[in-house]
């Protein structure tokens, strides 16, 4: 069961494998994100260079997925015919702070309806797709 | 330094028909050569006379087969301004004037064309359309945002105006205000694609969400249509039939990360201009009050309100003091924006349209005309990752 239907986008790595590593760790539950191993910054999306010291000696960090909203929006006019049924919607910008604030973006599982706003904590779900691909999604952590 | 301020200016300007996509009578390419035709005849030149032009953001009218269409004798500077969307839709400008500046073309054309009928809608966002197509990477409608549901401008840059509202403060009074100033310019605009809809404040209240916090009437709209404007060298400019409007400073500017994907620009909370603005303003020898009415690119109301914070024009204290539609509307307002209408109301070819109205704007022949205008500030699209702007100037100013 997923939140959004099937059918509105298969993800897949970059052509040039970049991203490949990220794709892997998350079809195994666990989230990866770029990081320097020279000076240890944090990057997302990831990128063929560190752009704080230029060095070429990125690697990759798992990461627990925990965060914050750091922005959010209920969507509601459907743009694919699939999402026809699906609206409204609400998608998040979680930023990290135990990855150098770097955002990923998701869904906020649960009603389309519940109250959201910017600072709430969520916490990650591991979402597999029959057409062979894992979703980081998100819902809000219990308090 | 050299600079550009006041070495070229706008000595003509020209439209093609102004449609609502998928409602104009010719392709995207006619649209461009019949803009181009009317702001030849517009400065009194020939066709004869242009050397160069200068378009943004993926224009797919080519500069060579504009000029092998036109019989142009020869082509002397053929330029793109980087940047999807409308992010270029000044620096364009800034291309154009350097080149005038530095002797490699002397008649440049500077213009855009967007045809949605023909191109594709550019508010269903990009990426896969069917079931089971595949998405790759970080840009809207990637890997990291499409398979969440996230394809288009709107869904994007909601992301943008949430922030504005609950972190920023800024209030959906200073939002309506935006919406229905435009709206009430195309009003007196018969050119205007919206020329005879009003926008209320309840109509706006009861517009449907897009995509919250945005509205339908958060939006522009899509259009089928081309604009063109013509530049020469400051000297030559003052021997044609109009007053010139001078280029007192344009240019363009990616902020540190600005092109990080999916979301993780770096300056969220700003229109992306705010390292720009200073330094164009220094360059026109201006300041932000001196700006006697401004064309600000309509994307969305978010980036309206993000643009006028980073051109000095409000702040994020007295935004919801000075957008108001009171303040917002010619002839009277304290700072009149979108005087055709904009993007919103008027047209949307990715901000081309603004320029065209500053330079009625200077030569005192606007519709809803600012009394006295001198200097008209006209900006690129805001909150993309490369953005840029334009000051324009009249005689008085040089």
């Amino acid at each position: 069961m997923s939140y959004l239907p099937t059918g509105i986008s298969v993800p897949k790595p970059l052509p040039d494998g970049l991203d490949r590593e990220a794709f892997n760790r998350l079809a195994r539950h666990r989230l990866a994100v770029r990081r320097c191993a020279d000076c240890g910054t944090w990057q997302w999306p990831p990128e063929v260079i560190c752009h704080e010291c230029r060095g070429f000696a990125l690697t990759w960090e798992d990461v627990a997925p925990a965060g914050y909203v750091f922005s959010w929006t209920r969507i509601w006019h459907p743009v694919r015919p699939v999402l026809r049924g699906a609206v409204p919607y609400v998608v998040v910008l979680v930023e990290l702070p135990a990855a150098g604030n770097v955002r990923l973006i998701g869904n906020l599982l649960g009603s389309a309806g519940q109250s959201v706003r910017v600072g709430d904590s969520v916490t990650g779900v591991y979402e597999d797709h029959d057409e062979g691909f894992t979703l980081l999604q998100w819902q809000k952590s219990g308090r | 330094m050299l600079g550009l301020r006041a070495r070229s200016a706008v000595v003509g300007i020209g439209e093609s028909e102004y449609a609502r996509h998928g409602q104009a009578s010719a392709s995207e390419f006619e649209l461009t050569l019949r803009a181009i035709l009317a702001s030849v005849e517009d400065a009194g030149l020939t066709v004869d006379d242009v050397d160069g032009f200068v378009s943004y953001g993926d224009d797919k009218n080519e500069p060579i087969r504009l000029a092998s269409a036109l019989g142009i004798p020869e082509l002397k500077l053929a330029a793109c301004q980087w940047g999807g969307g409308g992010g270029g839709s000044a620096g364009h400008i800034a291309l154009a004037a350097a080149g005038i500046a530095a002797g490699l073309a002397d008649c440049v054309v500077v213009f855009k064309a967007s045809a949605q009928g023909q191109h594709g809608r550019l508010g269903l966002g990009r990426g896969s359309y069917g079931a089971g197509e595949e998405s790759v990477g970080y840009n809207l409608g990637g890997a990291a945002s499409a398979p969440y549901g996230l394809f288009s401008p709107p869904q994007k840059y909601a992301l943008r105006a949430t922030r504005m509202m609950e972190v920023g403060g800024v209030p959906r009074s200073a939002m309506r205000a935006v919406a229905r100033a435009a709206y009430h310019h195309a009003r007196n605009n018969p050119n205007a694609v919206f020329a005879s809809k009003s926008l209320s404040d309840a109509e706006y209240d009861e517009s449907r969400w897009i995509a919250e916090p945005l509205h339908l009437y958060d939006c522009c709209q899509e259009s089928d249509a081309a604009a063109a404007m013509i530049l020469v060298a400051a000297d030559r400019a003052r021997q044609l039939r109009h007053d010139p409007v001078y280029v007192l400073a344009a240019g363009q500017s990616g902020e540190f990360r600005a092109g990080a994907g999916a979301e993780n620009m770096a300056h969220y909370d700003t229109g992306g201009a705010s390292l720009l603005a200073p330094r164009l303003y220094s360059e026109a020898g201006v300041r932000p009050a001196d700006v006697n009415v401004a064309q600000i690119y309509d994307n969305f109301t978010v980036g309206v309100i993000l643009s006028m914070i980073d051109h000095g024009l409000c702040t994020y204290e007295n935004v919801s003091e000075v957008v108001s539609f009171d303040n917002l509307i010619a002839p009277n307002g304290a700072m009149p924006i979108n005087t055709s209408g904009g993007n919103f109301a008027e047209v949307y070819i990715l901000g081309m349209s603004l320029h065209l109205e500053a330079v009625r704007q200077l030569r005192g022949s606007a519709r809803n005309q600012v009394p006295g205008a001198e200097i008209c500030l006209s900006t690129g699209g805001p909150m993309t990752a490369l953005t840029s702007s334009a000051i324009f100037g009249s005689s008085n100013t040089v």
